[in-house]
């Protein structure tokens, strides 16, 4: 996730301070995300250091603004105009865990896969609470509302919640073919059963699948 | 949220140890195997399992449509095993509303008069069924449709239409099989929301459905196997999630 374009994007629209950073950063994306004071101005010292912010004065209260730089502006409209790569596919736990489960035994796969599933759809159910709440409109604890931070809160919302589905969708088709090929190994091992007693002519079943 | 309220308040839908039995002899299926399952006022469950899990068969049973082989079907209370068949139809019509995935308008009867009949059949004067009818079709989002055909309607549409048929009235338990299957996914939302909402407002409502992303908006999601209950999935309260969601961390980028 870049902290780093989404702090310059913010920047884009006038000098920050840090903390002023943070809560305008998860007004946006309700806190699915939340960064620490610590972590904005981390990232911000990376930011001066690759010339694409610079500072630019305190207030009486001693808040240190920053401004975005040209370069920094440059930097941000090229992120918005190159896709979000996904050549390279995020390296996937579930897949990883789901790979091994097979090829391991004494796993009970099935149960891998239920229990996946149920964590994921209780995920799932308390995302869509969330939304209920955002489409009916409700005002979120600490985050001062307005029309475009709820609508981008909303699209994070919903992004969660299509990648969760995917997972419950991808997790319902695994079954489904882990059922068929416990099927078609059970019919393999009774089609050799049959084929080792008689050597005669080929059976009827392997022409047809032929 | 409801889940937690008192047990000792009475189920809407009670399903006692269920088991429904289709065929005989060889033939027999076991499509449902001893189900017991409450579902109570303000409550939203959702239906989950591959085809031929009993998915549908609970929900028929659940609606009075289908009766059980063994066990009982409780709706406020009252057991339907028990009832006459004019007892079972008012109960159906009062406390009853039923989304058929097919839909079932009536197809010479036009929208308003499709969700307005069971008003009627109740004693309510054609002038004020008319008026809730007309309520219910606002409340799903389709006004205009009052004075349309069924065979001049989309498929979603008629869908919206069968889902105010079910919503009309103070109908306490609402029954639902993928009431979403032809509505694209604002659409579904939308009509998810209002079944989210009449079960905020006291009401019970049970879905089957096969999209995670449907049955999420339920409090509770049951998974069926083979006619069995295998698991259940149940929702926090959204305040409480704020508070998790703000405990998390990330970790800062390059």
């Amino acid at each position: 996730m870049s902290i780093r374009h989404g702090l310059l994007a913010l920047l884009d629209q006038g000098p920050r301070y840090g903390y002023q950073l943070r809560t305008e950063f998860e007004a946006r994306t309700g806190a699915t995300w939340p960064l620490n004071v610590g972590q904005v101005y981390t990232t911000l010292s990376r930011l001066e250091r690759d010339g694409l912010v610079e500072p630019a004065g305190e207030d009486e209260e001693g808040h240190q603004f920053y401004a975005v730089t040209a370069s920094g502006r440059a930097e941000l409209r090229a992120w918005f105009d190159t896709p979000v790569p996904r050549t390279n596919p995020p390296r996937d736990e579930l897949a990883i865990k789901l790979a091994m489960a097979v090829t391991v035994p004494g796993v009970d796969v099935t149960t891998v896969v239920q229990g996946q599933r149920r964590h994921s759809i209780k995920a799932l159910q308390d995302y869509t609470r969330l939304k209920g709440r955002a489409l009916a409109g409700e005002p979120r604890p600490g985050v001062a509302s307005s029309a475009s931070h709820d609508l981008a809160w909303l699209l994070v919302l919903d992004q969660l919640i299509f990648q969760t589905e995917a997972e419950i969708r991808w997790l319902d088709h695994c079954e489904t073919r882990l059922a068929q090929h416990a099927e078609a190994e059970q019919a393999r091992a009774a089609e050799a059963a049959r084929d080792g007693g008689a050597t005669g002519a080929p059976p009827a079943r392997r022409r047809l699948r032929a | 949220m409801s889940h937690t309220q008192p047990a000792r308040q009475t189920p809407v839908l009670h399903l006692e140890n269920v088991t429904r039995v289709h065929g005989q002899g060889a033939a027999q299926v076991q499509a449902l195997r001893g189900i017991d399952l409450k579902v109570h006022p303000g409550e939203f469950v959702a239906v989950m399992g591959p085809s031929g899990s009993g998915k549908s068969t609970l929900l028929t049973l659940a609606g009075g449509l289908d009766t059980p082989t063994d066990g009982q079907v409780l709706v406020e209370g009252v057991a339907l095993g028990g009832l006459t068949r004019k007892r079972l139809a008012q109960v159906r019509r009062r406390s009853v509303g039923y989304v058929f995935q097919d839909y079932n308008l009536i197809p010479a009867l036009t929208a308003g008069e499709n969700i307005s009949l069971p008003r009627e059949l109740d004693g309510l004067s054609a002038r004020a069924a008319r008026r809730e009818a007309l309520a219910a079709l606002e409340e799903l989002g389709i006004p205009e449709l009052a004075d349309r055909f069924p065979d001049d309607m989309s498929g979603g549409q008629q869908q919206r239409v069968a889902i105010a048929r079910a919503l009309i009235g103070d109908r306490r338990l609402v029954l639902a099989d993928e009431p979403t299957g032809a509505l694209d996914s604002t659409t579904g939302e939308a009509v998810l929301a209002v079944l989210r909402a009449r079960c905020d407002a006291g009401a019970a409502a049970m879905m089957v459905t096969h999209e995670a992303r449907h049955a999420a908006w339920a409090d509770r999601v049951v998974f069926l196997r083979d006619g069995r209950m295998v698991d259940e999935s149940v929702s926090q309260d959204a305040a409480s999630l704020l508070v998790t969601a703000a405990t998390n961390s990330v970790k800062v980028d390059e």
